[in-house]
């Protein structure tokens, strides 16, 4: 199942892009209530945000992060019907990445 | 002794927005929503649906911004993948419900005449797991409000319109829930009419009480609190629990119909569900 759902809109030469992940977000200090063992840290660890083959954002997320996160970011430049692509990687090696349509 | 004190405060409600003795459902309705339309003059019926944030303005400042990208797009996403997927003998949900289970959220929950039972959303798509030979679901979180949280997606924009039927049982389904939302329980000693019908749009602490009328539109909910989706019964038992009162469990008789009647009296409102609250 698809873990990154984005929404892009240019307007006026800059690009607002929101995205929802789908992550876990373990801190690693959560404890299990029936085993008494920590629950080991499981969250997203970076953040990339692509357009025309350069990086225009990269997010260093730690266990602060909520889970399901939700990010909100602009950048200069974009226009509608060019594609904005967003990947993260988490601490157990886990990665995700979609693209998308700038409206 | 309990059951006399709730009867007693009962009647003394019910006498309070309708006149006479014996008023019928429907005018317990028009009663019920022309007190909301009082007492919040500034706010339009139909807003009603939108719970809290049809009477506070700047809390709604900050709903809006959540719905413009809600918690709840994985929910759905995830239950409309759930709905979609066959059950081991190759049937879906939809083979279940009318019109293939889209569209339907605002039907529930209904008083079924065969069964003599109120039926609830949740309790019918686990009805259809079992008639399909599948395990049921948990009922106040998890897969089933995955599921719920789609069907109330395709269903947005749908009237409510729940009937009672000339049946004596629909009507004492009805009166069972409006018992429980005007009597006192709990350590606290607080009926759910304290907080949603006389006290709505004042602050416990730092949260402000929403209308009863409206409450129900917008289930299954993503609350902030909860980090995830759950039910309508999963709320009642945390409302319970907040007045100190031994919760029911998900699905049983008296939730359901809590349900119903709830749901009665937001009759004319639309489905706008799943929704996000705090």
């Amino acid at each position: 199942m698809a873990t990154i759902k984005i929404r892009a809109k240019a307007k006026n030469g800059i690009t607002t892009v929101k995205t929802l992940v789908s992550h876990p977000m373990e801190t690693g200090l959560r404890k299990n209530k029936k085993t008494g063992k920590k629950i080991p840290a499981h969250h997203v660890t970076e953040v990339n945000a692509e357009y025309n083959g350069n990086t225009v954002m990269t997010a260093n997320w730690g266990p602060g992060i909520s889970k399901n996160p939700y990010l909100s970011f602009k950048f200069k430049g974009g226009s509608a019907g060019e594609r904005i692509k967003i990947s993260w990687v988490d601490n157990m090696g886990k990665g995700d990445s979609l693209e998308a349509v700038i409206k | 002794m309990i059951k006399t004190i709730a009867s007693a405060t009962l009647a003394a409600l019910i006498a309070l927005p309708v006149a006479g003795n014996a008023s019928t459902p429907k005018e317990e309705l028009k009663a019920f929503q022309d007190y909301f339309m009082k007492r919040f003059p500034d706010t339009p019926f139909m807003d009603f649906q939108n719970g809290v944030y049809s009477i506070d303005a700047a809390s709604r400042e900050q709903w809006e911004d959540i719905e413009e990208f809600a918690p709840y797009e994985l929910n759905i996403s995830n239950g409309e993948e759930l709905f979609n997927t066959p059950f081991a003998n190759g049937k879906t949900y939809a083979s279940c419900f009318e019109n293939g289970g889209i569209g339907i959220r605002q039907n529930y929950p209904y008083f079924d005449t065969g069964s003599g039972e109120v039926k609830t959303l949740e309790l019918e798509i686990n009805e259809c797991r079992k008639a399909n030979n599948e395990k049921p679901l948990k009922w106040k979180t998890g897969p089933i409000a995955d599921i719920s949280a789609y069907m109330a997606f395709t269903s947005r924009g749908k009237k409510f319109n729940i009937i009672i039927p000339d049946d004596p049982r629909a009507l004492a389904a009805y009166n069972r829930g409006k018992r429980h939302f005007y009597a006192k329980r709990g350590q606290m000693n607080m009926a759910c009419a304290d907080c949603h019908f006389f006290y709505a749009g004042n602050k416990v602490r730092a949260d402000l009480l929403s209308p009863a009328l409206g409450q129900l539109t917008h289930f299954p909910v993503y609350r902030s609190k909860w980090g995830s989706m759950g039910t309508a019964h999963r709320r009642y038992a945390g409302c319970n629990k907040q007045v100190r009162a031994k919760p029911f469990k998900a699905q049983s008789a008296e939730y359901r119909a809590l349900e119903y009647f709830h749901t009665y009296m937001s009759n004319g409102l639309i489905a706008n569900g799943p929704g996000a609250r705090k």
